[in-house]
């Protein structure tokens, strides 16, 4: 309370007066006339609408999609931000920048490409259906689009913590005779894997929510490729307001794990590099 | 044998690390980003430049701009008042309040646009007195602005809330003591130290807010000429079977991209270079 008192800057009650009333207008009130919505439900209604065959077979296809993009995402997320923390080559601050070009690109732009490349007849598609793969038009069409879609999270990341890495941790690790790999499992790995987990969930979270990009894709056949915001979506042009509802409150409450996860793991991220700093200069 | 270097891998490893990264940005950045301009030109540059010039087109990219003209002034001033909150005052609640501030990035842009729908459309809260006084905010332009708000809403404030926390009270105490008004200050120097990190997020807002289509979607009710956005447009026209409008409007849109991102990369550089200047003039100053 007394530094509140001591501080001779103007304009606190202004500035935090503006942001609460901003954010409650146009953030709080909305997703509270959700939730407000959904409790006109007894909760056994709620739970028919929320478990009707087609919506788990929409929850299936949306985590399922996600979860498989988040895995490759990290898997090459790690070489990418490696690669463009390590070593040296032409072009590389050109290539650093076009890394967020997901972040920059509308989704519906992404969309389009993506179908018309995986088609039977696109510059991809075509090379990959005489091997008996459909992307297109597929659940694996998603998982395409939500690749794009969350890459740059994972290289976002994991690019600052590998920069930090002190260089003279892994030549004592080589100087005690290990191998590159035993110094990567045992010492590098360890020391990123809570922003790789990060990366990984903004990855998964950003997917699941994800629309523009899928639907031109996807195919959006009920049971099999469609997702949950697009049943949302169907419901909302059929004037099931309520059916809509229930369904945007599962995906909001996961959502709203989500986030509580990314937070905590951010947190643990953090801690540890702080505890890890301090030992270092002991 | 060559001596084995204690910080980096062997050189096959290093080769097929290399390979494996370029293999996956081409595929997945490259190859999209070459398509979306060679699908728009494959009719040749007469039919692209008609799509382009197609009235609809016209009035897409008009309501496009107008939108982002009002959107991301208004979340510049929030960010301003929030980080201007967050980072010089000290009071209960506030990691909540930071938590709260991200939400809308983790919302689903569908539940954006459903939210509005909910308050303001026919059989919303707010549905009949509206109707009453026949005012049109869902399926009309209020609604994309509001959706396309909730959207952009933590952009400038995220970037803002670490910069002036990094920069602590110090120069703006000084500014007061001597005498500045809140203005003054504000203007001579909280902004000047802060403008890199404000136009990044300005930046970063304005092109979610040019290229919004989930939320949007929902809200603007696709009336053609009327409620139609670019990245609507692109829509309506590739179901169409319009290959070629579809993608002469999304290579404006890819356009855009690439201008944020040269945009975005410039003022990385200019901020990276302010805090190295920063840095390298500390450690003299700490000696004396």
């Amino acid at each position: 309370m007394s530094a509140k008192k001591n501080n001779v800057l103007p304009g606190f009650g202004l500035a935090l007066g503006y942001t609460l009333v901003y954010l409650s207008v146009l953030v709080l009130i909305p997703l509270g006339g959700l939730v407000l919505k959904s409790t006109a439900l007894t909760f056994a209604q709620f739970w028919d609408i929320a478990t009707t065959e087609r919506a788990l077979a929409a929850y299936r296809v949306t985590f399922g999609a996600s979860a498989l993009a988040a895995v490759i995402n990290a898997f090459f997320g790690l070489i990418v931000a490696w690669v463009l923390v390590r070593y040296d080559f032409p072009g590389k601050r050109l290539i650093d920048s076009f890394v967020d070009l997901p972040f920059a690109l509308p989704t519906a732009v992404a969309g389009i490409t993506l179908a018309t490349l995986y088609s039977t007849n696109g510059w991809i598609g075509k090379y990959l259906e005489p091997l008996g793969l459909k992307v297109a038009y597929t659940p694996l069409g998603i998982v395409v689009a939500l690749t794009f879609i969350g890459l740059p999270f994972v290289v976002r990341t994991l690019q600052p913590v590998i920069e930090d890495i002190e260089p003279e941790v892994e030549e004592a690790a080589a100087t005690l005779g290990a191998s590159r790999w035993q110094t990567f499992r045992r010492i590098i790995f360890p020391a990123i894997f809570p922003a790789l987990l990060t990366g990984f969930a903004l990855s998964f979270s950003r997917a699941v929510g994800e629309y523009g990009s899928v639907i031109f894709i996807a195919g959006n056949m009920p049971l099999i490729s469609e997702i949950t915001p697009l049943l949302i979506i169907s419901k909302l042009e059929q004037y099931d307001y309520v059916g809509a509802t229930a369904l945007a409150v599962v995906m909001l409450g996961i959502s709203f794990v989500l986030l509580l996860a990314i937070n905590g793991l951010q947190w643990w991220a953090a801690n540890r590099h702080n505890n890890r700093n301090t030992g270092g200069e002991q | 044998m060559s001596v084995r270097r204690a910080n980096t891998e062997p050189a096959w490893v290093r080769y097929t690390l290399l390979t494996l990264a370029f293999a996956f940005l081409a595929l997945f950045l490259g190859v999209p980003l070459a398509a979306v301009f060679a699908e728009a030109l494959r009719g040749g540059w007469e039919a692209y430049v008609n799509g382009l010039l197609d009235p609809e087109a016209r009035s897409a990219v008009t309501l496009t701009l107008a939108v982002a003209a009002i959107a991301v002034p208004l979340n510049v001033a929030f960010g301003i008042a929030a980080s201007w909150a967050i980072a010089k005052f000290e009071f209960r609640g506030k990691s909540l309040l930071i938590t709260l501030i991200d939400l809308p990035f983790a919302v689903s842009p569908v539940i954006a646009g459903l939210i509005f729908v909910l308050m303001f459309g026919a059989q919303g809260y707010f549905g009949p007195w509206l109707a009453e006084h026949d005012v049109k905010i869902v399926f009309a332009v209020p609604g994309i602005i509001l959706a396309t708000l909730f959207v952009t809403f933590p952009f400038v404030a995220r970037e803002m809330i670490p910069l002036m926390q990094a920069q602590g009270k110090d120069e703006e105490e000084a500014a007061v003591s001597l005498g500045a008004s809140g203005f003054q200050m504000f203007w001579r120097v909280t902004l000047p130290n802060i403008k890199w990190g404000l136009l990044y997020g300005v930046i970063l807002a304005n092109a979610r807010a040019m290229g919004e289509f989930g939320a949007v979607s929902v809200v603007s009710g696709h009336i053609r000429g009327e409620t139609n956005t670019l990245p609507l447009h692109v829509e309506i026209l590739y179901n169409e079977y319009n290959a070629i409008g579809a993608f002469a409007s999304a290579s404006v849109l890819a356009l855009l991209a690439l201008v944020t991102l040269v945009a975005k990369t410039l003022v990385e550089w200019r901020m990276r270079a302010e805090t190295a200047m920063l840095t390298a003039e500390l450690p003299p100053e700490k000696t004396n």
